[in-house]
């Protein structure tokens, strides 16, 4: 029997992720049951893009975040067409168009993953005016010289992370925020202010409802980022970190359906059979993705589908890390206030620790840490899961080696130091011996 | 010692209750001081309980008052001692010797003492001194002196070794009396002897008993009537000792008219004591304040003495009426003729000839005709002005009077007032015009007397603190200021000791037991190297018992039966007051808690005052174990934790006495306690009151531990000692707006590093102060009694403050749970959980796997209850 087609566009960490499945077969996938062809256009394989960070932070080497290399492909008999860009899809003849040839297939995974969004501001095309997207832009930050001047517009995760590697270098950063606190989609107000004190430690300018007017150049090449207020930030590079657009290209060329980005059923199939989307390109039930756990989970799903078994994709809360050292924070679930949310708070400014968990119903549905995210996966978990925590409440903000423990809970007699002796051991265990 | 600093050890006599129990003092040359018990003395025989084998722990200075002061601010001797006498002489000049009034306590030597009343009584010249043994003693004075003529207790200790029937009547002796406890039990393992208790409530003392009446309170009288009516019915009486008595026909004429019915008990248990009672020759009846603080008191003491006195079993081992006393030295007042009815060496004041031959003797100017005024009048008359110069020594009447919170205000409002104290931090000391530094139990000699009228010497083996010094001294030096150098030229106990030993002989010449005249030449080495002995001490009788011959001392030689008739007590319950509250002690605090709430290994046995109520009741009320409940009486409001429990009947409940404005404001017991006295006696019903108990409301509950002593000042506190420092209940009828500042204010600690926990919708708050990672103080507070490791948390201030919001060990350190075992804080839990994992099945084996109830003993009955409950088959579910 003739091996299946199976064309991939773009290898990113989702497409990476769906390789490791169909290559396994542990998951079910039989050996050499595809022929793959994988296009990307960046010059190279897979790697752990979120590990981006330490690699400008200086903490890692490129090296070290390299999930996929030649080696990988060929042992599997992946045929790579690195560095070439996808033109065209034919759905009626089934082709896919590289800028070196046609190649027919069975199945197409696109996986082209997110542009950065880059706001149209006068000036936005000067030279040393970067997003943070790739290895390209993390070697242009990690290459500047100490003592320069950088900017980033955008406090959120991955702005932050810019400017803490720049910082890390010897760079003079200034961070430019246009909402109230930084990370106001993962952080409440006093969490961030803990975030931004560490981060100026760090020697790091904060502006936050900062509203940026105009990147100003000279010779070509940006000079200064200019404020509504007046105020003018001198840099030699702007990093725009605003956010990421889902790259529709070729879904919105081909006349797959479309809404912010190429929808998905819940078994990441287009509005093609045979054509799936996984990762930021994707929409899903109204939802686009830009975290690595879920993409994660659509990486699981499709390659099910694609090997033509039964999954579903179900969106989860989401959870974030900062990668920044010494910024330990962790964020999951819904914690905007309301009338019928409750807050547990856990506030130690000497260790600059702040915990805020959210609950509705006796359920935790949101977790903010800063300073100390250990119980992180934890707390995650039980918003996953949903489970009463009722009977752990007054113990649940101090984690799970206070809640796992064995034995039966306290014993709410032990409540008081005057207790008579029957009433002191309801709590223990009563012995039956014969006697 | 081996290295040439030991400092020598000293016999002494311990602190505490009426045992008189021997100590063996050992200085440790840093202040403090080895306490081990005396092998040697007859009460304790090396043995000693809780609060005895504490006794180190309290010789501390931090509470102590360094200088006298004079309205707070600290003064020279001279100034305040002129002081004092200028107003005593004004005061009686101006308003007559009336106005004048000393009140004192069975914690003075007898040495103190006899100075204090010889001073007001021969020189003053009012008879206006009492002491605290009126609300302990008194009932018993005046029935040993109905029955016998004089205030004679009959028998010794020894008596317990070689009874074969001991009755308690109103004592919880295994915590109150834990030495003698002790012996109680070693003869019931060595001859058997049988154990019936007589008390309201089930105690600890029940524990071993055969026999537990929960008689009806107030009702002994009945029971006692009952038991001589028997005594009569099945011919028990020894008829040829009756030669030696009078009154029995009336009295038993008045029993067989008597009720049993008053007792609420069970017919059958009743018969079963009688049987044993009067089928067991060697019977000793113990008793104790059940008895004494009744408004019939002097009648119950006296229904108890008849029976003995119609059966002849008084004076021979093993025999007889055993009165126990609470006080160190309550005998030794009773000697010296403390109480405002007595004169000296239990001579009269009332009697011209012994009235004379005292004035005589002391050379004394003017002496009271009439007895003085008793302690609940007294305080009456302070508080109406009539008296107006009032010296407090040793005691701490705004708490433990009845009618504590009029007594207070009695004494706030008195224009002058004296307290001398080791301690200015009592809610009577707070009160003083002029506060005088005595010197410590560590640090006095002289002598005192116990249960038995055994005579010890208590030694100094410490120096006073600062510029502290002995009360005889102070008083002394009081009277020679006030222009009676002669009479008050006392310059050591052993000259006073002298002098008392002397006027005893006029006693004995009276034909008064009281007389150690045999003493009244010792040498002052004499003194100092005496051996605890037994009085009388006169060339016929040297210790030993009374009465066994037949000879008493009323004027025709007999003894006095008395028809005595069953009275309730003064206070009538109903719908407003449905509730009997009885009062008493706790097996590791003594009094109020001035030297053994220093302790931090006693204040970890009960930790906050409580409440005893039975299920019945508490369900009725809605009263959950844990909850705090409001008890008002006519007199008072007192906020207390529940305890649930069967120990008390239905109808009863049980408050402890010891917690006062310094440990828990809201859980001044006597303040609730009617002012009604004993005609006889004038001793007050202390466990009678009358009371209603509710929840109480509390918006908020806390618990704080803290290493420096806290503020509270919410509607309930209760502050105990720890050994890092101090742990606090808390609760309040309204949450405070901003917990950060209200703790802040709590603990004193504007600036400290905070860390806190809260949940505001459950009504949930934990912070933490620290400074350097060391926890400082931190608090807890729920919407219910809350619910974390309180014997845990209570190590932590001081040490690192990691995690202490859990409220909760780390997971590899086990809770050890409330302390059962006072000696090696052995806690609740660790027992139980070596009942388990070893399969312990005995108190010994506990004690040999833990060493809890290994040292004094005391906990061994709560010990015994424990494995009970942990033993108990879990029942079928």
């Amino acid at each position: 029997m003739a091996r299946e087609k199976l064309v991939m566009i773009g290898a990113g960490m989702a497409a990476g992720r769906v390789l490791d499945h169909l290559t396994d077969p542990s998951f079910g996938a039989a050996s050499e049951r595809f022929e793959i062809t994988l296009f990307n256009a960046e010059p190279r394989g897979s790697y752990n893009r979120i590990m981006l960070s330490p690699v400008l932070a200086g903490e890692k080497a490129y090296d070290d975040i390299v999930t996929h290399d030649d080696a990988w492909y060929a042992a599997r008999n992946i045929t790579t067409r690195f560095g070439e860009r996808v033109t065209g899809i034919d759905r009626i003849a089934k082709t896919v168009q590289g800028e070196n040839g046609t190649v027919a297939y069975d199945k197409l995974l696109i996986a082209t993953g997110s542009d950065p969004f880059i706001i149209p501001l006068p000036g936005h095309d000067l030279n040393g005016v970067i997003a943070y997207r790739d290895l390209e832009d993390t070697t242009t930050m990690a290459t500047l010289s100490p003592g320069a001047k950088a900017v980033v517009i955008g406090g959120g995760l991955l702005g932050l992370e810019a400017a803490a590697g720049m910082a890390a270098r010897g760079i003079d950063v200034s961070v430019v925020h246009l909402m109230g606190h930084l990370m106001e989609r993962q952080l409440d107000p006093e969490a961030a202010s803990l975030l931004q004190a560490s981060l100026e430690r760090k020697g790091i300018t904060v502006h936050c409802d900062a509203h940026s007017e105009e990147i100003l150049g000279e010779d070509g090449h940006v000079r200064a980022l200019k404020l509504k207020d007046g105020t003018e930030l001198t840099c030699d590079l702007l990093v725009m970190a605003v956010g990421i657009r889902p790259s529709v290209r070729l879904g919105q060329q081909s006349g797959l359906a479309l809404g912010r980005a190429i929808q998905v059923d819940d078994h990441m199939r287009t509005s093609d059979p045979a054509i799936f989307a996984v990762g930021e390109c994707v929409e899903h039930r109204d939802t686009t993705f830009g975290l690595v756990a879920p993409i994660f989970d659509q990486a699981r799903v499709v390659a099910k589908t694609i090997l033509d078994e039964d999954a579903t994709f179900v969106q989860k809360s989401l959870s974030t890390k900062l990668k920044v050292t010494g910024c330990d924070l962790f964020s999951a679930g819904d914690f905007a206030t309301s009338e019928t949310r409750e807050n547990i708070l856990y506030r130690d400014p000497s260790q600059g620790i702040y915990k805020r968990l959210v609950l509705e119903d006796n359920r935790l549905i949101g977790a903010v840490m800063y300073g100390d995210t250990a119980d992180g996966p934890w707390f995650f978990d039980l918003i996953q899961t949903g489970q009463d925590i009722s009977v752990m409440r007054d113990t649940l903000i101090f984690g799970a080696a206070f809640n796992d423990r064995e034995g039966p809970p306290e014993d709410p007699l032990s409540a008081v130091a005057a207790l008579p002796l029957e009433a002191r051991c309801n709590g223990l265990t009563h012995l039956s011996m014969a006697a | 010692m081996m290295d040439g600093t030991s400092l020598p050890t000293q016999r002494s006599t311990c602190a505490y209750c009426g045992v008189g129990c021997g100590v063996l003092l050992t200085p440790d040359g840093n202040g403090g001081v080895l306490v081990k018990g005396d092998p040697d003395h007859p009460a304790n025989f090396g043995k000693l309980c809780s609060k005895g084998a504490a006794l180190g722990e309290t010789v501390g200075h931090a509470h102590r008052l360094r200088a006298p002061m004079v309205h707070g601010a600290e003064t020279t001797w001279d100034e305040a001692l002129q002081k004092v006498a200028d107003r005593f002489r004004d005061t009686a000049e101006m308003h007559g010797p009336d106005a004048c009034a000393f009140y004192v306590s069975g914690q003075l030597l007898t040495e103190d003492y006899y100075v204090a009343n010889k001073l007001i009584k021969g020189f003053i010249g009012t008879a206006n001194i009492d002491t605290n043994s009126r609300l302990c003693m008194a009932s018993t004075v005046a029935g040993h002196k109905r029955a016998f003529g004089t205030d004679t207790v009959p028998g010794t200790y020894e008596d317990l070794d070689e009874a074969d029937l001991v009755v308690l009547v109103g004592s919880n002796l295994a915590w109150c009396h834990p030495i003698l406890h002790q012996r109680v039990l070693a003869a019931k393992a060595k001859r058997g002897t049988k154990l019936i208790v007589i008390d309201p409530r089930r105690t600890a003392s029940c524990d071993a008993a055969d026999l537990h009446l929960p008689l009806t309170i107030g009702s002994d009288v009945a029971l006692f009537n009952h038991l001589l009516k028997e005594i009569a019915a099945r011919g028990a009486v020894d008829p040829a000792f009756l030669n030696h008595t009078t009154g029995y026909a009336e009295a038993l004429a008045t029993a067989e008219a008597s009720d049993l019915r008053a007792t609420g008990l069970d017919p059958q248990q009743v018969a079963q004591f009688c049987e044993m009672w009067i089928g067991t020759e060697k019977v000793v009846t113990v008793f104790s304040q059940g008895v004494n603080q009744s408004t019939s008191g002097a009648d119950k003491v006296n229904a108890i003495l008849n029976c003995h006195l119609a059966t002849g079993r008084i004076g021979k081992p093993g025999t007889g009426p055993l009165s126990v006393t609470g006080q160190p030295n309550a005998m030794g007042g009773r000697e010296v003729g403390g109480l405002a009815n007595m004169l000296a060496c239990h001579l009269d004041l009332e009697n011209a000839d012994h009235r004379r031959a005292v004035q005589s003797f002391w050379n004394a100017p003017e002496m009271p005709q009439a007895a003085g005024l008793k302690a609940v009048d007294m305080f009456r008359a302070v508080g109406d002005g009539r008296i107006k110069a009032l010296w407090i020594i040793h005691t701490n009447p705004a708490v433990s009077m009845p009618e504590a919170d009029a007594v207070r205000d009695a004494i706030a409002g008195c224009d002058f007032v004296v307290v001398s104290d080791i301690t200015g931090a009592t809610d009577t000391a707070r009160l003083a015009d002029v506060l005088l530094p005595a010197a410590g139990w560590a640090e006095k000699d002289g002598t005192v007397t116990n249960s038995d009228r055994t005579i010890s010497r208590q030694r100094a083996v410490l120096a006073p603190y600062g510029q502290s010094r002995a009360d005889w001294d102070i008083l002394a030096e009081v009277g020679r200021r006030m222009g009676w150098h002669g009479a008050f030229n006392f310059t050591s106990p052993a000259e006073i000791f002298r002098e008392h030993a002397a006027l005893s002989a006029i006693a004995g010449a009276f034909g008064k037991d009281f007389d150690i005249s045999g003493l009244a030449d010792f040498t002052d080495a004499e003194f100092d190297a005496m051996e605890p002995m037994r009085w009388p001490v006169r060339r016929a009788q040297k210790g030993g018992r009374f009465f066994a011959d037949g000879r008493f001392f009323h004027a025709d030689g007999k003894a006095k039966l008395l028809p005595v008739t069953h009275k309730p007590p003064a206070a009538k319950t109903g719908r407003r007051y449905p509730f009997r509250l009885n009062t008493g002690r706790v097996r590791d605090q003594w009094h109020t808690m001035t030297r053994t709430g220093l302790s931090a290994r006693l204040s970890s046995h009960l930790a906050e005052p409580y409440l005893d109520i039975h299920p019945t009741d508490a369900a009725l009320l809605t009263i959950c174990p844990a909850d705090l409940v409001e008890v008002k009486s006519p007199h008072a409001t007192c906020i207390l934790r529940a305890r649930i429990t069967t120990d008390v009947s239905v109808g009863q409940v049980f408050a402890p006495m010891h917690w006062t404005g310094e440990t828990a404001p809201s859980a001044r017991i006597d303040a609730l306690v009617t002012g009604a006295v004993d005609p006889i006696s004038g001793q007050p019903e202390s466990k009678a009151a009358v009371v209603s108990v509710h929840k109480f409301e509390a918006a908020w509950y806390g618990f704080a531990v803290s290493l420096d002593m806290p503020g509270p000042k919410s509607d309930y506190w209760a502050m105990a000692r720890t050994e890092a420092g101090y742990r606090v209940e808390l609760a309040g009828r309204n949450a405070p707006q901003d917990w950060e500042q209200s703790a802040r204010a709590l603990f004193d600690l504007p600036n400290a590093q905070i860390t806190s926990f809260s949940d505001p919708a459950r009504n949930l708050h934990r912070l933490a102060f620290h400074a350097a990672g060391r926890l400082l103080a931190a608090i807890f507070i729920a919407p219910e009694p809350v619910a974390v490791m309180r014997d845990y948390l209570a190590t932590r201030p001081g040490a690192d403050m990691d995690q202490i919001l859990t409220g909760r060990t780390p997971a590899d350190v086990p809770d050890p749970g409330p302390v059962l075992c006072s000696c090696f804080g052995v806690g609740i839990n660790t027992i139980a959980r070596a009942v388990e994992t070893d399969r312990l099945m005995t108190v010994e084996e506990i004690g040999q796997s833990l060493r809890a109830g290994t040292n004094c003993g005391s906990c061994k009955p709560e010990i015994a209850s424990l494995l009970k409950t942990l033993t108990l088959p879990q029942a079928a579910e």
